[in-house]
């Protein structure tokens, strides 16, 4: 068997609060195509952040071609051998495609940069990568497929022992996903290991060799492509809960439609985000939302909120048809949303608890009606001590909280404008056990008191215990919608996404 | 103790009242304040009252900053609106009709709000950054100011005029009262309507706010309203007081002096959080530098110097680099969040970085 | 807005789109030229854009040392406040200290690049905006103006005025500080396209997170600039003691402002990462002849030349806006 020229042996890296990567070990050979998979907050990126240098680790060793290493930087790494093309490609779009690959490290004769030998290499190592085009253009001029090839050809042309794809497919169609593969082939015949970190299936069993699969910071497990299969694979991603959650008495019960929605989507979709998808959500319901990363789970909750706006079909509310305006629109018909990032699009860091907890609220009152400060302390004291939140002190500011309790402030934030429908988009992730648990607990409560929830998240254990039916979405299809009956299971969840790839 | 020195106005009151003490030492009869025909006089009471156009006009930019932005066209603003006060009743028959300064300041007044609603449009609603989008109305404003005292500087003779920014009321200068009253407006609406979180929000995050219902766009477009009135306000005070207008000079590289006040007051150029008690406290500041430094006899020249002086120590201290640098010694790597998508750093005031 | 993005997506393929603005710019150029030959006779004597040169060369430097600076999306308000200050220390060691020409002119040169490196290390160390830190800049400088002097200082030194003479070619006259300009301008258009520190200028501009991946000197570049900038405030000092031979405090007020319309006019986004010395050149031609067709005219006070440089940055803002694909 050939030596690896990469090992990480056990990556131990920690950060306030969450250790983001315990013990992993992770080995990359010559000529292969290594596929990195896990679910959000597995720690895919923390690992390839700590190969190029980005992070330091706190426990472990990388041995590179039989030395062992230790990067200060993205340049370091870099001259040693690993290059990195990330999702957003890393270049100049300004620029032309020569001068990306170049830029530097231009060929030069006493400062004067030879652009004729620089476009000329420029060619020829685009040639090399079967893509003929006019390398004086400027970048941002072509398509962001032909932008990966101009990162992945500077990058081999720099340092060809390691290669990182970060998430190369994610915006490329079936035949530009294609031609890199091709590339990707070309440059294992020629020895270069390729890390592939993607969370796409079908292209995984396509390219790959040899999968890693992480989970919550840990190594499930490597393993050869042609020996693990799709059902597998799924379940190691996703797997079952190791530690045990608190059970609720009993599964929902079967729910009973009520004649007219609360909430019904028609053809509802968006060019890029999700094609037309149909959905309805009754008064008292709990939707599941399930699916892999990139599958379009955020995209259909804020498609329904009015986050984005829809380029196709229709969207009822009470049963009459609603023009989704905006936020406004979703906020005067009682519909809250509860945005998975919350700290780049939920919460004001810097305004105190309070402040953010009421927010919604007083935006719908609009600011002539302020509410009346003793009111805010009563009503913000009833959610701090109903979810929970610590510190219990509302003049805290919310960027000093942690991961957990931001999410409760957020919550409540919407709770306190009492929604009829509430869309919480991965409330639990990145949040202790504990805390989840909570909020598990609290959506089944609101459900029963009437609210309507839409729930999405990527841990199907979850999903399947709360909701009254299953929405299956695979590559921004909705593909099936499974009533949460006794035969549906964690697996047969995972069938229907590992064979339904709706076209 | 340490409650009172961490507190965000600690050390811009210090320095003030640290200037205003020096200013004894040279001048024993500094603090004396008395009555004199029924007017209020002292070297205290003429701080306030130069001071106040520069409060008006730092109110203003205060709300706009605190919304992520800038606003460089104040100084235009201000000439332009003196400009047409004085212009309008030169042309009057009798400069002294009290209807005819009201409809001149009605009409200066009016058009700082279109002034301000073009910025607010501008940056708002078609997006362009606040930088450069006031930057324009700065610089065709000046030649409109020009263009409406034609070059030269146009004096009146108006009594009712003059009261605005020379005149006294129940024994106060009419200027400080002006400026009392606005500053009094601004905090009422700011903090005891939902306003002023809301503004804080907008600023701290506008996708964020947006996503929970709040009018970012209208919020910044009324921002930019307020402070191009505020503007005009300071700028029929700064007329009223000389009895005339000058286009070329009225109110130049006002907009520094306001942005230095505001930043001096605790409001941080990135948005967010604000305090108009620290905005007046930074142009009292500002103002006391130019008296102190007239009464110590140290050669007026030095005012920019020491403005220079005070615009790096306050922005080096607010600069976080800064404080980790100096304070902390070592460099950290900066860390990401962990687990999930990593916060994109969206700008604010989006000056060129 | 959807109005933008639809006259966006309509405008000229992506391809030509970097050149827009530098077409656009031409287009009005050729425009004014025009409008000025068809009104007067004598408009078009060559003499005319001759003399636009000859007294906005200080300006030309100045811009040029601009557009460095806002090619890497930066700012630099202190530039006017650099010219008076080299005004002043020229004058004052000439008339006053009565030191030679050959030691006061090094000295005046290194005035503005000393401060301008200094301002590019805060900027670039400190992670403070360039606005403000050049602001404070501007203050600085202006106040050592003071501090040297109020009162106009009227230079004699032989060479100086005699830079200030007019040379003749053939039936033209231009000034020594013309054709200093023009060498500025070729240098600086060689730098832009042809060392890494030109191209990573504009890397910066147009990226600076990839440009930092991609391990490029950001210290390097960022301060280099800022350098730049206050070497060409310094020049264009000098330059305007030829044109102009005193130093005063009040000299430069609002040059700052000029040098950025000439460079926004010219065609480079404030944004950073495109733009061309050339355009700059233009950007200075255009407000050069609004001034002359002003003064050609006569009849419109020259308080129109304010309006319609801000009616123009207005023009060349949106423009950009319509061609400058949208964040995220």
């Amino acid at each position: 068997m050939t030596e690896a020229i990469l090992t990480m042996s056990g990556i131990s890296k920690e950060f306030p609060g969450v250790k983001a990567l315990s013990e992993v070990d992770f080995r990359l050979l010559p000529g292969e195509v290594h596929a990195l998979m896990g679910e959000n907050g597995a720690g895919k990126s923390t690992l390839i952040k700590v190969l190029t240098g980005v992070y330091d680790i706190d426990q472990g060793g990388i041995v590179l071609d039989g030395q062992p290493v230790s990067f200060s930087g993205p340049l370091q790494a870099q001259h040693s051998g690993i290059s990195t093309v990330y999702q957003e490609i890393n270049l100049c779009p300004n620029l032309s495609v020569a001068e990306n690959i170049f830029i530097g490290r231009e060929p030069r004769l006493f400062g004067h940069i030879r652009w004729s030998v620089v476009e000329r290499r420029a060619s020829e190592l685009l040639r090399r990568l079967q893509l003929d085009i006019d390398v004086s253009a400027q970048l941002g001029t072509y398509s962001l497929a032909v932008q990966q090839m101009v990162a992945i050809a500077r990058a081999i042309d720099i340092s060809a022992k390691v290669l990182i794809l970060d998430e190369p497919t994610s915006s490329l169609d079936a035949g530009e996903v294609q031609q890199l593969f091709r590339v990707m082939r070309q440059l294992k015949d020629e020895g270069i290991a390729i890390l592939f970190v993607t969370h796409f299936l079908e292209q995984v069993y396509e390219i790959a060799d040899r999968i890693t699969v992480l989970r919550n910071g840990r190594r499930v497990g490597e393993y050869r492509t042609s020996e693990l299969t799709l059902i597998d694979l799924i379940g190691k991603m996703i797997g079952k809960e190791l530690e045990v959650l608190e059970r609720l008495e009993d599964r929902p019960k079967r729910f009973q439609e009520v004649d007219v929605p609360l909430v019904d989507a028609r053809e509802l979709g968006r060019k890029g985000a999700v094609a037309p998808f149909s959905l309805t959500i009754h008064k008292g319901e709990v939707v599941g939302l399930a699916g892999l990363l990139g599958s379009g789970r955020t995209e259909v909750a804020r498609l329904i909120y009015g986050a984005d706006r829809a380029d196709h079909g229709q969207l009822a509310v009470d049963g009459r048809p609603v023009t989704m305006r905006g936020p406004r629109t979703a906020m005067a018909k009682d519909i809250a949303f509860c945005s998975e990032n919350r700290r780049t699009e939920g919460l004001i860091e810097e305004l105190t608890v309070r402040e953010n907890i009421i927010l919604a609220m007083q935006a719908t009152r609009g600011w002539t009606r302020p509410i009346a400060r003793r009111r805010q302390d009563e009503l913000v004291d009833r959610y701090v001590k109903a979810l929970d939140i610590r510190p219990a002190n509302p003049e805290a500011l919310v960027r000093n909280l942690s991961g957990g309790n931001q999410q409760k402030v957020l919550l409540a934030r919407w709770l306190i404008t009492e929604p009829r429908l509430l869309i919480l988009d991965e409330p639990t992730r990145g949040i202790d056990i504990g805390a989840k648990a909570e909020i598990q607990r609290l959506v089944a409560q609101l459900s029963d008191g009437g609210m309507a929830v839409l729930f999405v998240s990527a841990e199907l254990e979850e999903v399947l215990r709360l909701s009254h039916k299953v929405a299956v979405l695979r590559d921004r299809h909705l593909i099936a919608e499974l009533p949460n009956d006794d035969s549906l299971d964690v697996d047969r969840v995972m069938e229907t996404i590992a064979s339904g790839a709706k076209p | 103790m340490n409650t009172v020195v961490k507190h965000r106005l600690f050390w811009p009151v210090a320095m003030l009242v640290v200037l205003l003490l020096s200013n004894l030492i040279f001048t024993p009869t500094f603090f004396n304040v008395e009555v004199r025909d029924g007017h209020l006089y002292g070297s205290l009471v003429d701080i306030v009252r130069f001071g106040a156009p520069l409060i008006m006009v730092a109110l203003g930019m205060t709300l706009v900053i605190a919304t992520g932005g800038i606003d460089l066209s104040v100084g235009s603003v201000v000439a332009i609106c003196g400009a047409l006060a004085c212009w309008r009743i030169s042309e009057q028959g009798d400069q002294n009709s009290v209807g005819g300064v009201l409809v001149a300041v009605a009409l200066a007044l009016g058009l700082a709000l279109l002034l301000g609603a073009w910025n607010g449009f501008l940056v708002a609603v078609v997006g362009i950054q606040p930088i450069i989008a006031t930057l324009i109305l700065m610089v065709a404003g000046r030649g409109l100011a020009q263009l409406i005292t034609d070059g030269q500087i146009i004096t009146i003779n108006s009594s009712p005029y003059k009261r605005i920014g020379g005149g006294y009321l129940w024994t106060v200068p009419v200027a400080i009262l002006i400026a009392l009253a606005v500053m009094a407006l601004a905090v009422l609406l700011t903090r005891r309507t939902a306003l002023g979180m809301l503004i804080e929000s907008v600023g701290g995050n506008a996708e964020a706010s947006r996503l929970a219902g709040i009018h970012s766009r209208r919020i910044t477009l009324m921002a930019y309203i307020v402070a191009g009135l505020c503007a005009g306000i300071a700028g029929l005070m700064i007329s009223s007081n000389v009895s005339s207008a000058d286009g070329n000079n009225a109110g130049l590289w006002y907009e520094l002096d306001a942005i230095l006040a505001v930043v001096i007051g605790g409001t941080s150029l990135a948005g967010g959080r604000f305090s108009i008690a620290g905005t007046v406290v930074g142009a009292l500041l500002i103002q006391t530098l130019t008296t102190t430094i007239y009464t110590t006899g140290i050669p007026p020249e030095t005012t920019l110097l020491f403005k220079a002086l005070v615009v790096t120590i306050v922005c080096l201290v607010q600069s976080p680099a800064f404080r980790a640098k100096v304070f902390q010694g070592r460099r950290r790597r900066p860390a990401a969040p962990p687990a999930g998508p990593t916060a994109a750093t969206t700008e604010k005031v989006e000056v060129p970085a | 807005m959807t109005t933008f993005a639809d006259v966006r997506s309509r405008l000229a393929r992506p391809q030509q789109r970097k050149y827009l603005p530098l077409y656009a710019t031409l287009a009005l150029l050729a425009l004014m030229y025009g409008s000025g030959v068809v009104q007067y006779e004598a408009f078009s004597d060559p003499q005319v854009v001759l003399n636009v040169f000859i007294d906005n060369g200080f300006l030309l430097v100045v811009a040029v040392g601009m557009t460095f600076v806002i090619l890497t999306g930066g700012i630099d308000l202190s530039v006017g406040s650099v010219v008076a200050l080299t005004t002043m220390v020229s004058a004052a060691l000439l008339e006053q200290a009565h030191w030679p020409a050959f030691v006061v002119l090094p000295i005046a040169l290194l005035i503005g690049p000393t401060l301008g490196f200094a301002m590019g290390c805060i900027i670039h160390y400190f992670e403070i905006q360039p606005f403000i830190v050049t602001l404070a800049g501007m203050f600085l400088a202006r106040g050592l103006c003071y501090s040297i002097g109020t009162e106009s200082i009227r230079i004699n030194d032989p060479f100086w005025t005699s830079m200030g003479d007019a040379i003749h070619i053939g039936e033209y006259r231009i000034s020594a500080s013309v054709i200093i300009a023009l060498v500025v301008v070729l240098v600086a258009a060689y730098v832009l396209a042809f060392t890494r520190f030109g191209r990573n200028t504009y890397a910066i501009g147009g990226n600076p997170r990839s440009a930092h991946l991609m391990g490029l000197p950001i210290a390097r570049t960022r301060i280099g600039v800022y350098t730049i900038s206050g070497f060409c405030s310094a020049l264009g000092g000098v330059l305007f003691t030829f044109y102009l031979p005193s130093g005063n405090s009040l000299h430069a007020i609002g040059m700052e402002l000029d040098a950025i319309a000439a460079v926004v006019i010219g065609g480079t986004l404030l944004t950073g990462g495109s733009g061309f010395v050339l355009g700059t050149v233009l950007g200075v031609l255009v407000l050069g002849l609004i001034q002359t067709l002003i003064n050609f005219d006569g009849r419109l006070s020259s308080w129109w030349t304010r309006i319609v440089i801000g009616v123009l940055l207005f023009a060349f803002i949106l423009l950009q806006r319509l061609i400058t694909p949208r964040k995220r």
